[in-house]
């Protein structure tokens, strides 16, 4: 394949991405707005001589991945909030077996079975381990279909280095919304040797995958096995985009589709000669700290979200009080436009 | 240049397929384009609608508060958009069912759409005679990618479908 641009939606491009990053399992059960993507999966996944399976209900399809990761295979699940608490208990597992496994959220509102208009109220969910125990999965948070494309792909390879789930976060816009993406020519027909895999132990030493450590002290140092990979994980895959931060003296910060927004806004502010900048984290956990460190006490932030302060907890955090941390969010169905922002900037400027 | 169109019509008049064929059209021409699709329950009677945003430079949000244009099949779908357009936006409507007054406040395109397509032979294309006239009136994107995007999207071999949907995007382009 060669360098080929074609009009596509976010849903469409991650199943896309995953289908050409080597992705052979996919269990997922329909749920509005992502039901692009397990289509997609239906009719292009069982071409690439992959296995697609419709399960009965959310948890069999995360525990259908959990399987499939076990003996090997790149396995991806994906559904929208109301599904994706419904996985948690899988998700924890997989953490728990340190198992590789893509797990697509296209958000949508809540709580409970809310709405199916695009949110970003699923962060601290995502971004805190979601189910129990003390794990994280690494997140991820494209801002355009393209790169909704090509982080999909990226994710397979995360989450086979470091052995654990990793999250494709984004929200109905991204998933809805078509765009052009330029395909890569990347396919991979040979996936990584895992030499833990069940894969039948003729000839060699079973190998066991389970989250269940019962004989005193195995657990624990199980889990400090576990928090040394999430120490190297922060270390080496911090990402983020970083706009106009020399000179700045707002910076607004903002991940997935409302990022596009605030950069709209931010153009049309610098347009006028207003000193703003931006910072769109990339990777959600671990979340971008380098781009926070900044010596100006009278730079203020404005974290800008669909929810009502979720990734601000984690702003808030990196700059550790050394500057002001302002916040504007809409959510369970409102989606902030660029006027909105632009007006809070000039408050900020004002005050 | 950035240009935000808002189609819409009935369910079933080829809202959506106008703004993906308009939306390849754009990527064809080297533009930034999103497209964005009312993706909620819909009735059947009620209205559907999609967002197409065109543009030279990257495009922030692909939802559409106030449109340049808009695109309009059918009178509730006037009823439901008519306030979204700019002052001294463009109206595309179909008149088949009634013309529209002329307003101070927008430029209007109306011709019998639908009627013209059922001429053709298929009133299926209702909405490439309403894409015709937008290219015309703003010549954004050049018929010949449009065509292009045809030759793209119709089954292969089906030269019927190429040729009527050709037709009405001349036609349309005449008004």
């Amino acid at each position: 394949m060669g360098k080929i641009k074609i009009l596509i939606s976010g849903n469409e491009a991650i199943a896309q991405g995953a289908i050409q990053a080597g992705c052979n399992f996919y269990a997922g059960y329909p749920i509005t707005p992502q039901n692009e993507l397990i289509a997609y999966m239906a009719k292009n996944l069982t071409q690439a001589k992959g296995v697609f399976i419709q399960a009965e209900s959310e948890l069999a399809a995360i525990s259908m991945v959990y399987g499939a990761s076990a003996a090997g295979a790149r396995a991806m699940t994906s559904s929208s909030s109301p599904g994706i608490s419904l996985k948690q208990e899988g998700i924890s597992y997989l953490a728990g077996a340190k198992l590789p496994a893509v797990i697509v959220n296209i958000m949508r509102g809540g709580p409970g079975l809310g709405n199916i208009a695009p949110a970003q109220s699923d962060y601290f969910q995502a971004t805190r381990g979601g189910g129990h125990g003390d794990y994280q999965t690494l997140v991820l948070a494209p801002g355009s279909v393209q790169e909704a494309y090509d982080l999909t792909q990226t994710s397979f390879d995360l989450a086979d280095k470091y052995r654990l789930p990793v999250m494709i976060l984004g929200d109905g816009i991204l998933g809805q919304m078509m765009e052009p993406v330029t395909l890569s020519a990347r396919k991979i027909k040979v996936l990584p040797l895992k030499s833990w895999a069940l894969t039948g132990c003729r000839g060699r030493k079973p190998n066991i995958v389970k989250s269940f450590f019962l004989r005193e002290g195995d657990l624990e140092k199980f889990n400090l096995e576990l928090q040394k990979n999430y120490a190297l994980i922060r270390r080496q895959e911090e990402r983020y985009e970083a706009l106009y931060l020399k000179d700045a003296k707002i910076i607004l910060v903002a991940y997935g589709s409302m990022a596009r927004i605030a950069k709209s806004a931010l153009m049309q502010l610098r347009g006028l000669g207003k000193k703003i900048g931006l910072i769109r984290p990339i990777s959600l956990w671990p979340f971008p700290q380098k781009p926070f460190q900044l010596k100006n006490k009278k730079i203020k932030f404005l974290v800008v979200e669909m929810s009502y302060g979720q990734m601000l907890d984690d702003v808030r955090l990196a700059v550790c009080g050394r500057q002001k941390v302002e916040f504007l969010g809409r959510s369970g169905g409102g989606v902030l436009n660029e006027e909105e922002i632009i007006k809070k900037v000039r408050e900020l400027v004002s005050s | 240049m950035i240009e935000r169109i808002i189609i819409a019509g009935s369910g079933g008049q080829g809202v959506m397929l106008l703004g993906k064929v308009l939306a390849q059209g754009a990527m064809l021409e080297g533009k930034q384009v999103t497209w964005f699709p009312a993706y909620g329950p819909e009735v059947r009677g009620g209205t559907s609608h999609c967002m197409v945003t065109i543009s030279d430079t990257e495009i922030g949000s692909p939802y559409i508060a106030k449109a340049d244009v808009l695109i309009i099949l059918n009178n509730p779908s006037l009823e439901k958009f008519k306030s979204r357009l700019k002052n001294k936006g463009l109206l595309i409507f179909d008149s088949s069912l009634g013309l529209i007054k002329p307003s101070k406040l927008m430029e209007i395109i109306q011709f019998p759409f639908t009627e013209i397509a059922l001429k053709l032979g298929n009133i299926k294309v209702a909405n490439m005679v309403a894409l015709g006239s937008y290219l015309s009136a703003r010549q954004v994107i050049k018929p010949a990618h449009i065509l292009e995007v045809f030759q793209f999207l119709a089954p292969a071999g089906n030269l019927k479908i190429l040729e009527i949907n050709r037709a009405a995007l001349e036609e349309g382009e005449r008004l």
